[in-house]
């Protein structure tokens, strides 16, 4: 009946494939025509199904069909998500706090506050007047066209989940430069963060989390941000002058000066590199983050979508590219600054 | 000449490869280093060293790129490890060590300087200077001192807070040798440590590194490809070649005797007037004999007895070695010892040279 059904007949599989017609989910429609009509279909060559899932389920009833898989995924995942949470749900309370503690002080603090702060952090950083003049500006436009609260919140959710990149993604870093044992199985594991789509992993933390705390988008922004101050880190270690590093041995420095003392001060402009990726791309997710309830600018963008709203879509568009210019620029001129005392 | 031996290389091999011990049978079976290469991709690096090294001497070690020069002065403070051998150091077995002793042997006995400077780009020359104290926790405060010494010692003052890309290459490995110093240590291990300057500044670092071991003596030992540098600057010479000592030995020893064709083939080309000394060429004796055109020291070098005589070849002098008169020198001698193997072919030179 099926293409397929030589394979099991000529392995004498028949009686394993149960060959329980009955309990055979919806057939294909080719199926349901021949049986009306009453012929048997006939499949030519040129037709010859893949032995897809599917195709071998209509030749052997025990091979499961592919929604089945899907289904099983599914529901593996369902049965250990209580497992998970208990584990999971404790270790990542601290980064809902952090960032509700984020938002509330960033929206807290009056704007003839705020912006000079981060007009100082800014030249701080830089060192800069012009910097800072850009920074007035752009907060300024930001706050003169009423989106100040949305810009504060989403500058929140950056500030800390990049943090939280730093405090993760150097030292992981420095170990995957120690131990090539470590690269070899730290690196899939970054190329899969950094090529599935956004909104795959948005999906299982849905499911393991409820969508009213704010750690459900932490952990996606921080999974798809923390990547490029890894691998930064691990390149500019193992980038720095072997001549350095020998010199360091040959006058009996410990690991740990080595370390603190030679490798991550000559791997600091690659660091700050990856730090500055790591912002950009936090910018980023935190606009498809609000799919799921993060606060900030993407809120406004999804109202474009969702409401046909071009006005509001367009601006807040125009203020996450500010908002993009004045993070990048900061951390470009702190790198520029390390830079030029480094030579 | 040589009294106590700071350094001593007893039967050292090393074998870069995977089976390192396996490819070791082999070479003490006497497989030679293309063979090794050959049939069991095995690189042999040193094969079977044996070397004294003099307390308060230099020691040159010398050979041309991949004789293994720069693998076996790793061997000193164990940047690398042997396959097999012994490494004494004041009569320690350093392979024995721990990482503890270890670090303590590159702290306080034995410092480095590289062919390629090696500083670090991050702190000023000061602090490079004192890299030594401040590895065992010495604030700048304490170290700046003797830091500072060393740095004008080598001719570079008032340069504390510059970096080192500001630095010319000669200040570079000025601030290299200061590092060097400034750990207090008696063991100097120089990398090629001048094979990166330029021609002129190399004979100024040369001439410096002459007077420091003048007056502080310490035991020195130097990497280069280069014979007259090795020449100029040894007490005691060994030559590498694929990873073996072809000869070892006082410089002018090795300069009138070559071992085999190798050495004569490197040795033909040094300006020998220069090299080498009236000690080396002299005939001993106490007895005066004949006419005398004057008196010569015995440490004197060719070179400068040729101007003196005003290229006279029949002119003899007496050779003097604190007032003493210790040898003859018959100009005639000293001419033909300037011809590469004319030198060499005279056996009892051979024997007043060592």
């Amino acid at each position: 009946m099926a293409t397929y059904d030589f394979i099991f007949d000529g392995l004498g599989l028949r009686d394993w494939c149960g060959d329980g017609e009955k309990s055979g989910g919806p057939m294909s429609m080719a199926d349901l025509l021949g049986e009306t009509s009453g012929q048997k279909v006939e499949v030519s060559a040129w037709d010859t199904p893949f032995p897809s899932l599917d195709n071998l389920h209509d030749a052997c009833n025990a091979i499961p069909q592919s929604r089945d898989l899907t289904s099983g995924l599914e529901r593996g995942f369902l049965d250990i998500k209580d497992s998970l949470k208990i584990v999971v749900d404790p270790l990542t309370q601290p980064l809902s706090w952090a960032l509700n503690e984020m938002l509330w002080v960033m929206q807290a603090l009056p704007w003839w506050i705020m912006i000079p702060l981060l007009m100082l952090i800014a030249y701080a950083v830089g060192r800069s007047m012009k910097l800072v003049a850009l920074v007035a500006v752009c907060f300024g436009f930001l706050a003169f066209v009423d989106y100040y609260d949305y810009t504060m919140q989403t500058l929140a959710i950056i500030f800390v989940c990049a943090f939280i990149c730093v405090l993760f993604g150097v030292p992981i870093g420095i170990a995957m430069s120690r131990s090539d044992r470590v690269q070899r199985m730290m690196i899939p594991i970054l190329d899969m963060l950094q090529t599935l789509p956004p909104f795959v992993y948005l999906i299982p933390l849905i499911f393991l989390f409820s969508v009213t705390e704010p750690k459900l988008y932490g952990i996606a922004i921080i999974l798809y941000a923390i990547v490029p101050v890894i691998r930064l880190t691990d390149l500019g270690i193992r980038l720095v002058d072997r001549d350095v590093i020998e010199a360091a041995d040959a006058f009996g420095m410990t690991k740990r000066q080595k370390l603190f003392g030679v490798q991550i001060p000559l791997a600091l402009p690659n660091i700050m590199a990856g730090v500055n990726q790591t912002i950009m791309m936090s910018l980023a997710m935190v606009v498809i983050a609000s799919l799921v309830s993060a606060p900030g600018l993407g809120v406004l963008v999804l109202r474009g979508i969702r409401s046909l709203e071009l006005g509001v879509g367009l601006l807040s568009g125009l203020g996450i590219v500010l908002l993009a210019i004045i993070l990048d620029r900061v951390t470009k001129a702190a790198l520029a600054r390390i830079n030029a005392s480094q030579k | 000449m040589s009294d106590e031996i700071k350094i001593k290389i007893r039967n050292l091999y090393k074998i870069f490869g995977d089976k390192p011990q396996m490819a070791l049978a082999y070479v003490r079976n006497g497989m030679g280093k293309t063979e090794l290469l050959a049939e069991h991709n095995h690189v042999l690096g040193l094969n079977n060293i044996n070397v004294d090294m003099p307390a308060g001497k230099t020691t040159v070690i010398m050979g041309l790129s991949g004789s293994g020069k720069s693998t076996l002065i790793r061997h000193l403070n164990r940047l690398i490890d042997p396959s097999a051998g012994e490494v004494l150091v004041n009569g320690d077995d350093i392979l024995s060590y721990n990482d503890k002793q270890l670090r303590d042997l590159r702290q306080h006995h034995m410092s480095m300087v590289f062919q390629k400077f090696a500083l670090f780009p991050h702190r000023t020359v000061l602090e490079n200077a004192g890299l030594a104290p401040s590895i065992e926790g010495m604030g700048k405060g304490k170290y700046q001192k003797d830091a500072r010494k060393w740095l004008a010692r080598v001719g570079l003052e008032g340069q504390d807070d510059q970096y080192p890309h500001q630095l010319s290459g000669g200040m570079q490995q000025r601030v290299g040798i200061a590092r060097a110093l400034t750990s207090n240590s008696d063991i100097m291990l120089m990398d090629e440590a001048f094979s990166a300057l330029d021609p002129l500044i190399r004979t100024d670092m040369q001439n410096l590194l002459i007077e420091l071991q003048a007056e502080l003596a310490k035991t020195v030992v130097f990497i280069t490809h280069d014979l007259d540098e090795s020449l100029k600057l040894a007490d005691h010479l060994v030559i590498l070649k694929d990873g073996f000592v072809v000869q070892q030995g006082e410089p002018q020893h090795i300069l009138l005797n070559p071992a085999d064709p190798y050495i004569e083939a490197f040795v033909s080309d040094i300006n020998r007037a220069r090299v080498l000394r009236v000690r080396s060429v002299m005939r001993q004796t106490t007895e005066a004999m004949g006419e005398i055109s004057g008196e010569v020291d015995h440490d004197a070098n060719l070179e400068s007895l040729i101007e003196r005589s005003g290229g006279d070849t029949t002119n003899r002098y007496r050779v003097m070695k604190g007032g003493q008169q210790v040898g003859i020198l018959e100009m005639t001698d000293l001419v033909r010892s300037l011809v590469p193997r004319g030198g060499s072919s005279d056996p009892d030179a051979a024997r007043r040279a060592g």
